[in-house]
C-alpha cells in the first residue's frame, strides 16, 4: 500500500510482542490501518498517545526504529464486478497474475443489517444430497457449519454443494487452508466452468496465522456487495473457522487478556457472531448464505470454538463414515437445519416432515438394535427388520454420492417404509399413509 | 442523581474494544450515561468504573474511528426506559430505540429514534378524581392501546404521598401533554405527562406487597403445564446445549400462553429467529382473545451481532416494559433468550477492566446480578387492590452443554422452575426435549397452587400428575434394565413397565409445535389425554411372550397419537378412541 503526502511518520516502537507493537502516536483512531515497517497493522488498543497495533504478517525482523505510518482508515476492500473469478490474499491483493481491481473502497467488517430490515429466509438451496436437502435442508439466508474432523472430506462435499447449490456467486474465504486444497477448490471450480461467478480470498498455512483475522471480513464485504447492490444469491464458503478462533486467541494472548473457557477470549461468542450474522436474506431478492467449516479435535464439540458455533449458526453438519455400506454419510442423529421448518412441507411435498421424521426414529431404532447385537443379545423380528432397512437408508439416502431431487428422495423413503415396517411401525398421519403407502 | 446539576464534559483518552476511558472535568456518577461525539453522531455510553478523574465507559456502539480527544458530554441521569402508551407492538434495540422508524437497511451508529410515537394522539379518560391523593403507579386514567386498557399512572420516580390537583378531561393528548398536576404536602406541583422515565436497572417498587403466586399459567405445552407447571408471577428457566429447541420451546410459550401481554427480549441470539417473530406474530392469531398476537407483544431485539454493552442492557429495558404493565393489573410474561448471552456480555466488560475474574472468567458477581433480576418478576397486589403479575422464562446456553457452569448454576438457586432440555431426547427426535425426570417446578409443592389445580382442573389432580412421573420413572429403570439384561433376560412384566412410561412419553410430553392442532393443547384437553394414558397404564393386559408387548404398544401409541392430531372431540378424534379401546380389548385380561 502505497503512503501518501503529509502522513505523520512515527518512528520510535516502545513494546514489540509477536504479534503486536506499540507505539507513541497521536491523532489515530481505533481500528485504524497502518503499515509498520511495510507491514499491514491495525490499532487494537489506544492508551493516551500510545497506540497499539496488531501486526498481521507478524512482527518478526521489525526493529525499535521501523517507520510506522497510519492510514486514516479501517482496512478496506476494493468492490465491483471485476472481483468476480479472481483470487486475492487476505489484504485482498491478487495473487492470481491478474491487474488490481478498481472499484469502490469499502471498510471491511461495516455494520449490521437492521433486524427488522430482514426478510424471513424461505428460498430452498438444493443440493442433491439427501442428507442435507431431505434431514437438513439448507434455506437462503441460513448459516450452516460443518462439524468435522480433520481427516473427513468436507472440503470436497463443501465444494459439490456449491457448485450445485445454483448461486449467483460463490465467495471462498479460504482461512488456514493448505496449498493442496487451495489448488483444489481452484481446479473443481475452474473444471465446472464456474470460475466467472466465484471470488476467492486465501490465506493458506504458508502465510502468517494472524492475517486469517482479515479473511472472513473481507469474504463477507465482497458478499454484501453482491447481495445488496446486484440483489444476488450469493453463497459464501468459510473453511476453516476453527484457524480463524486459534488467530484470534494468539492477539488476545499477546494483549494479556484474561482467557475464558479452553483459552478463548471471553468475546469469542461476539467476534464469531459478528461474521455468522451477515448471512442474511434482503427484501429486494438478494441473500448471503454462509457454508462453514469448523474443524474439531477428537469430534470434541463442548471445546470452547464450535460449541460458541453451535449456538451461533443455524445448524450444523456432521460427516461419518458408515462401516456397515463403506460409505461417508451425513450423520442424520446430530446434523441439523434449524430453517429447514421454513421450507419443508411447504417449499417441498406436504408428507417431507413427516417422512423425514419417521426415517431418523427407524434409524435410531436400528441404532438401538445394533448396541443389543454387540453387547450378544438375541435381536427381535423388528430388530432386524430395523437394521435392513438402516442399511438401505444409509446406501440410498445418508450417502454423500446420493444426487436425486427432493421427490425422488420420499419416494425412496416411502418405498423402504413399506418394505421393513407395518403402517403402525411407521406411526405417520393417516393422510399421508393413504396417500403415500407402497403396498408390496 | 439532581437531573438540574450542570453536565460535565470529559474527553476520550484511552479505547480498547467498546471500553473507552474519559477524562471527566467534574462529577460524574456510576452508571451515568454519556455521549460521544464522534462526528456528527454522539455515540451513547454507560460508566462503569471511576478512578480518579477517569470515569470508564462502554460504549453502545462500535468504537470504529474513536480518537483520543474527542468530546465527551454526560447527560446526568442512568440509562432510562421511556415508559407510555405505545409500546406494544413494537420493536425495539436494546436500549429501546424504535427498529422500524430507524433509516436504510444497515444500522447506523448513533441513530437513536424515540420509543414512543410522539405525534400520536391518545384518547384518554380520568380514572381519578381532583382532590384524590396518589402516590408512585396511581391510576390516573385509561387509553386504549390495542384494545388493552392502557393505564395512565402517575410517575414511578414520584417518593412519598401527592394529592392530585388537576385532571385533563376525557379528550384525545399526546403522551407528552400534560394529563394531570399531583401537589404534594408542601404545595409543590408536578406536571405529569402519560409517557414517564425510568431507569432499567431499578425495579419498579409501585406495588404493596408480594405473595406467593398461586395460580397457574397456561402454556398448551403438555410437559409443561401437565408435568411441571410454571405459574402467574413464577419464575422458570430452560438450560439446554444447542440444537436440544430452546428457541422453540419459547417460542411456543410466547404465542401460547395466557398471558395480557408478552415482552421477548431476543438477547444476543440469532437474527433470523427475531425474523420469525417479526413476520409471524402479525399474523398469527392470540388463542386467548382471537386478536393479532403482535397486539400483545413488544420485541427487543438485540442480535448477537449488536453491540454487546446493549445486550447488557435489552434484559433490562425489557424488565421495565414488564413491569411497567405489571402495574397496570396485567398478566405479562417475560421471555430472555438468552440470559448467558448477557451474562458473556458482562464478562467481556470485566475482562477489558482487567477485574480479577471468578468462575469461567466470568465476573465475581455474577450470582447476585442474576438474582437480583430473578427476582423483580412475581405477582403483585397493587395499592388499589388489584393484582398484576411478570412471569419470567429465560434460556441458558450452558457452555459445553454442560450444566455445571456458573450461568446455570446461578440461575438455578434463583429461578423456581427448572426445564432440562436434554440433547439425548432431542438426538431421537423426542420434542419438547424437556427431560421429565431431571425437570422439576418447585410451585408443585406449593399448597396455594395445589388448591387451585385440584379445583380447576379435577379434585385430584396433583395426585394424577404424581402418578403420571411414577411411571414414567418406573419406565426408565425398567429401560435400564432391559438394557443390561436383555429382552429376554428381564420378565413380560418389566416390558410392560417400560412401555407403560413410553405412551406417557409418546402422548404427553411429545408434542408437535409444527402441526396446527397438536402446537398447543388447552387444559381440559391436556386432561382428557392424561385420563386417557393412564387408563391404559392401568389396564391389565396379558401376554405370551415378551415378543408380543412391542407391537402391540405401538399400535396403541399410533392410535393415541392420531388423536393428538386431531380437532378434540371431533369425528376423527373419537373414530381413534374407539380404535384404541378395540385395540386394548384384544389383549385385556377380563
Amino acid at each position: 500500500m502505497e503512503t501518501r503526502a503529509f502522513q505523520r511518520i512515527y518512528t520510535k516502537i516502545e513494546e514489540i510482542t509477536k504479534a503486536t507493537c506499540t507505539v507513541r502516536a497521536s491523532g489515530v483512531g481505533y481500528e485504524e490501518l497502518a503499515m509498520v515497517a511495510g507491514r499491514e497493522a491495525q490499532v487494537v488498543k489506544i492508551m493516551g498517545d500510545q497506540v497499539t497495533l496488531q501486526v498481521f504478517a507478524g512482527t518478526e525482523g521489525i526493529p525499535t526504529n521501523a517507520e510506522v505510518v497510519f492510514m486514516g482508515k479501517a482496512p478496506t476492500l476494493k468492490v465491483g464486478d471485476a472481483l468476480a473469478g479472481r483470487f486475492f490474499n487476505a489484504y485482498g491483493q491478487p495473487i492470481d497474475d491478474g491487474p488490481a481491481v478498481e472499484g469502490e473502497e469499502r471498510e471491511i467488517g461495516g455494520p449490521s443489517v437492521n433486524p427488522v430490515r430482514r426478510k424471513q429466509p424461505s428460498e430452498l438451496i438444493t443440493t442433491g444430497i439427501a442428507g442435507i436437502d431431505l434431514n437438513n435442508t439448507l434455506v437462503t439466508g441460513q448459516k450452516i457449519p460443518f462439524f468435522a474432523d480433520p481427516d473427513q472430506p468436507f472440503n470436497q462435499v463443501m465444494a459439490m454443494v456449491a457448485l450445485r447449490a445454483k448461486a449467483d456467486k460463490i465467495i471462498l474465504g479460504g482461512i488456514g487452508l493448505t496449498n493442496d486444497d487451495y489448488l483444489f477448490f481452484r481446479n473443481v471450480f475452474e473444471n465446472a466452468g464456474a470460475l466467472h461467478r466465484i471470488v476467492s480470498f486465501v490465506n493458506t498455512t504458508e502465510d502468517p496465522p494472524v492475517e486469517r483475522l482479515l479473511v472472513p471480513d473481507m469474504a463477507l464485504t465482497a458478499a454484501e456487495y453482491f447481495a445488496v447492490e446486484k440483489n444476488e444469491k450469493v453463497l459464501a464458503l468459510l473453511t476453516d473457522m476453527t484457524l480463524y478462533a486459534d488467530a484470534l486467541s494468539i492477539v488476545s494472548n499477546r494483549m494479556d487478556q484474561i482467557p475464558s473457557k479452553d483459552s478463548m477470549p471471553g468475546s469469542l461468542y461476539s467476534d464469531l457472531a459478528k461474521l455468522y450474522e451477515k448471512a442474511v436474506q434482503f427484501e429486494a431478492g438478494g441473500s448471503i448464505t454462509i457454508i462453514a467449516v469448523t474443524t474439531l479435535s477428537g469430534g470434541d464439540i463442548t471445546h470452547a470454538i464450535p460449541d460458541n458455533t453451535g449456538y451461533i449458526t443455524e445448524g450444523q453438519l456432521f460427516l461419518r463414515r458408515d462401516t456397515e455400506v463403506g460409505k461417508v454419510i451425513v450423520d442424520p442423529f446430530r446434523s441439523l437445519s434449524r430453517l429447514k421448518q421454513l421450507v419443508i412441507g411447504k417449499k417441498t411435498r406436504a408428507d417431507h416432515p413427516q417422512v423425514m421424521n419417521a426415517a431418523v426414529r427407524l434409524y435410531a431404532d436400528a441404532a438401538n438394535a445394533r448396541t443389543k447385537l454387540e453387547n450378544g443379545f438375541d435381536l427381535t423380528d423388528y430388530d432386524e427388520r430395523a437394521l435392513e432397512f438402516a442399511r438401505e437408508y444409509s446406501r440410498q439416502l445418508l450417502a454423500i454420492d446420493v444426487n436425486i431431487d427432493t421427490e425422488k428422495m420420499l419416494e425412496t423413503a416411502w418405498e423402504l417404509f413399506a418394505r421393513y415396517f407395518s403402517q403402525a411401525e411407521v406411526g405417520i398421519k393417516q393422510e399421508f399413509m393413504d396417500q403415500y403407502w407402497q403396498e408390496e | 442523581m439532581n437531573d438540574t446539576a450542570q453536565h460535565t464534559k470529559g474527553k476520550v483518552s484511552g479505547i480498547i474494544a467498546n471500553l473507552v476511558i474519559v477524562q471527566v472535568d467534574g462529577p460524574v456518577a456510576q452508571n451515568e450515561i454519556g455521549f460521544i461525539r464522534h462526528g456528527g453522531a454522539p455515540l451513547m455510553a454507560e460508566v462503569i468504573k471511576i478512578i480518579g478523574d477517569k470515569a470508564y465507559v462502554q460504549v453502545f456502539e462500535s468504537t470504529r474511528g474513536l480518537q483520543p480527544g474527542m468530546e465527551v458530554e454526560f447527560a446526568g441521569h442512568l440509562l432510562e426506559a421511556t415508559l407510555g402508551p405505545g409500546i406494544l407492538s413494537r420493536n425495539y434495540d436494546g436500549l429501546m430505540h424504535d427498529l422500524d422508524t430507524m433509516t436504510g437497511i444497515f444500522l447506523k451508529r448513533g441513530e437513536y429514534t424515540p420509543a414512543l410515537d410522539l405525534e400520536k394522539k391518545w384518547s384518554f379518560r380520568p380514572l381519578a378524581q381532583p382532590g384524590s391523593p396518589a402516590t408512585a403507579g396511581s391510576w390516573l386514567g385509561e387509553v386504549k392501546e390495542n384494545n388493552i386498557p392502557h393505564k395512565i399512572m402517575a410517575p414511578f420516580k414520584l417518593e412519598g404521598q401527592y394529592t392530585i390537583q388537576s385532571l385533563a378531561a376525557p379528550g384525545d393528548y399526546t403522551v407528552t401533554e400534560t394529563i394531570a398536576v399531583l401537589a404534594d404536602s408542601r404545595g409543590n406541583e408536578v406536571p405529569v405527562a402519560m409517557a414517564q422515565q425510568w431507569p432499567v436497572k431499578r425495579a419498579v417498587k409501585a406495588y404493596r406487597n408480594k405473595p406467593r403466586p398461586f395460580k397457574l399459567l397456561e402454556t398448551g405445552v403438555r410437559t409443561i403445564d401437565t408435568l411441571n407447571p410454571i405459574v402467574e408471577g413464577g419464575t422458570g428457566f430452560i438450560p439446554g446445549p444447542f440444537g436440544s429447541g430452546k428457541t422453540v420451546m419459547q417460542h411456543a410459550i410466547s404465542k401460547q400462553a395466557e398471558a395480557d401481554i408478552v415482552v421477548v427480549a431476543a438477547c444476543g441470539e440469532r437474527a433470523n429467529e427475531v425474523v420469525e417473530l417479526f413476520t409471524e406474530f402479525p399474523e398469527l392469531d392470540d388463542p386467548w382473545t382471537g386478536r393479532k398476537l403482535m397486539e400483545r407483544t413488544t420485541i427487543i431485539a438485540n442480535t448477537s451481532n449488536m453491540p454487546v454493552a446493549a445486550r447488557e442492557a435489552s434484559v433490562y429495558t425489557a424488565m421495565t416494559i414488564a413491569e411497567y404493565y405489571r402495574s397496570m393489573g396485567l398478566k405479562v410474561l417475560l421471555l430472555a433468550d438468552s440470559t448467558s448471552r448477557w451474562a458473556q456480555a458482562l464478562r467481556e466488560m470485566s475482562n477489558r477492566m482487567e477485574e480479577l475474574p471468578g468462575p469461567d472468567a466470568f465476573p465475581m458477581d455474577l450470582p447476585a446480578i442474576i438474582s437480583n433480576f430473578y427476582s423483580r418478576a412475581g405477582i403483585v397486589f397493587l395499592s388499589n387492590g388489584q393484582t398484576g403479575s411478570i412471569t419470567f422464562i429465560g434460556t441458558v446456553s450452558p457452555a459445553g452443554g454442560n450444566l455445571k457452569e456458573p450461568v446455570t448454576e446461578s440461575t438455578k438457586k434463583v429461578a423456581r422452575c427448572f426445564y432440562a432440555l436434554s440433547q439425548q431426547r432431542a438426538d431421537s427426535k423426542r420434542y419438547p426435549a424437556i427431560d421429565p425426570i431431571e425437570s422439576y417446578s418447585k410451585y408443585l409443592e406449593y399448597p396455594e397452587l395445589q388448591k387451585t389445580l385440584n379445583e380447576q382442573i379435577a379434585p385430584d389432580w396433583v395426585n394424577r400428575v404424581e402418578e403420571l412421573k411414577n411411571i414414567l420413572l418406573r419406565g426408565k429403570e425398567a429401560s435400564e434394565q432391559i438394557n443390561i439384561l436383555g429382552d429376554d433376560g428381564v420378565s413380560v412384566d418389566t416390558h410392560l413397565v417400560f412401555w407403560r412410561s413410553e405412551v406417557i412419553d409418546s402422548i404427553i410430553l411429545q408434542q408437535d409445535a409444527f402441526d396446527e392442532v397438536d402446537a398447543r393443547s388447552p387444559m381440559k384437553r391436556q386432561k382428557y389425554m392424561v385420563d386417557k394414558v393412564l387408563e391404559v397404564a392401568a389396564t391389565e393386559l396379558s401376554f405370551g411372550s415378551y415378543e408380543e408387548v412391542n407391537p402391540f404398544f405401538k399400535r396403541v401409541i399410533a392410535a393415541l397419537r392420531q388423536m393428538n392430531y386431531s380437532e378434540f372431540e371431533s369425528e376423527k378424534f373419537k373414530k381413534y378412541e374407539e380404535e384404541l379401546r378395540q385395540i386394548l380389548g384384544e389383549r385385556k385380561t377380563s
